[in-house]
């Protein structure tokens, strides 16, 4: 299989550019992208540069551009792709070598909505308790790995990616304020009522298309849009 | 309108709002204005003038007018603030298309007592 991947050494090149593999990927055992490219890696050309771990979709760690949609190299069957493969770094985010994107956008951004409980309530002698019902309304809002392939296709966040959350912030927002042990809710929905933090959502569901998950962003910020509102008026 | 419990800062919310009612208001003088032309036989001058002249006819078009005119200030301001990035540019569009909008107002005013 033709492969054709983003290069970029800052230290050595002047400018990125796109570098052709023909892989056996029968012969290496390649099923996923990701198997692809570690062989390419390891058989044809260390010097290419990627980010790996769990290799199994739990971690998050291998999120790149892969024939123009964003997912995780390690879940995306070859079979499922057109020749030739074209693998960039995920789009938006600073390019620090190869796939290796710069995260800290990403991560301020997360930090932002203060992604942990809150709760202002003495703590009881055991633990907080939830109802089943009340736990159920956390399914499609835990489970993310914050790979950034949402955030990174997402473009409200390229243009203003110091002010607007993006989709896998504003998703653990919705989580902290759907989950009935936070008593924080007025706090981070008022956090969120400016024109860019929120707001510059357009619901175009880039996010919801590429979410390795299967989550839906835009479902949780039109939550948030809708308790503002209940709040508000 | 938004209570203290949001904080003062709450554009967003307000700008987000004002683009759903002013988008309701005009999908509402569209349709009525449609049907009135579809419904209505041979539409000439005297007919199109007389429509206008109604007091309720005048309130409901500068309604509209004014709704379109926050429409497009939202709008227009989202997409200057997500493309242009120089802040004396932004700002000198955001000033002409302002003059521009609160001018449509007045000459559609003007138009409209004209009747």
């Amino acid at each position: 299989m033709r492969f054709s991947i983003y290069r970029y050494n800052p230290e050595a090149d002047k400018k990125p550019y796109m570098q052709d593999y023909d892989l056996d990927t029968t012969a290496n055992n390649c099923y996923m992208v990701l198997d692809a490219l570690l062989a390419i890696k390891n058989t044809m050309d260390d010097t290419l540069t990627l980010r790996r771990s769990c290799r199994e979709g739990v971690c998050g760690s291998d999120g790149m551009n892969i024939n123009g949609k964003n997912g995780l190299a390690c879940t995306t069957h070859l079979s499922t792709l057109q020749e030739p493969i074209v693998i960039r770094p995920l789009p938006g985010l600073p390019v620090l070598r190869d796939l290796v994107v710069d995260m800290k956008q990403f991560y301020q951004q997360y930090e932002k909505v203060k992604p942990y409980l809150q709760n202002s309530d003495p703590a009881p002698a055991k633990e907080r308790l939830q109802s089943p019902e009340e736990r159920a309304k956390l399914d499609g809002l835990y489970e993310c790995i914050l790979c950034a392939c949402c955030t990174s296709s997402c473009p409200s966040f390229w243009w203003n990616p110091e002010k607007f959350v993006g989709p896998a912030g504003l998703l653990q927002a919705y989580r902290f304020v759907a989950d009935s042990r936070d008593t924080a809710t007025n706090e981070r929905l008022a956090d969120l009522t400016d024109p860019f933090s929120l707001f510059r959502c357009r619901g175009i569901m880039n996010c919801v298309d590429v979410c390795p998950k299967g989550l839906n962003p835009t479902k949780a910020i039109n939550q948030l849009k809708e308790l503002m509102l209940e709040e508000a008026v | 309108m938004v209570k203290s419990v949001l904080g003062v800062n709450h554009q967003g919310l307000t700008d987000w709002l004002v683009q759903r009612v002013s988008a309701i208001v005009m999908t509402v003088y569209s349709l009525g204005l449609i049907s009135y032309l579809v419904m209505t036989q041979d539409i000439d001058y005297t007919r199109w003038h007389a429509l206008f002249s109604h007091g309720w006819m005048k309130l409901a078009t500068i309604l509209f007018i004014v709704s379109l005119l926050f429409h497009a200030w939202v709008g227009m301001w989202t997409v200057f603030t997500d493309y242009i990035k120089p802040f004396v540019l932004r700002f000198i569009l955001q000033v002409l298309l302002f003059l521009s909008l609160v001018s449509f107002f007045f000459a559609s005013l003007m138009i409209l007592w004209g009747v």
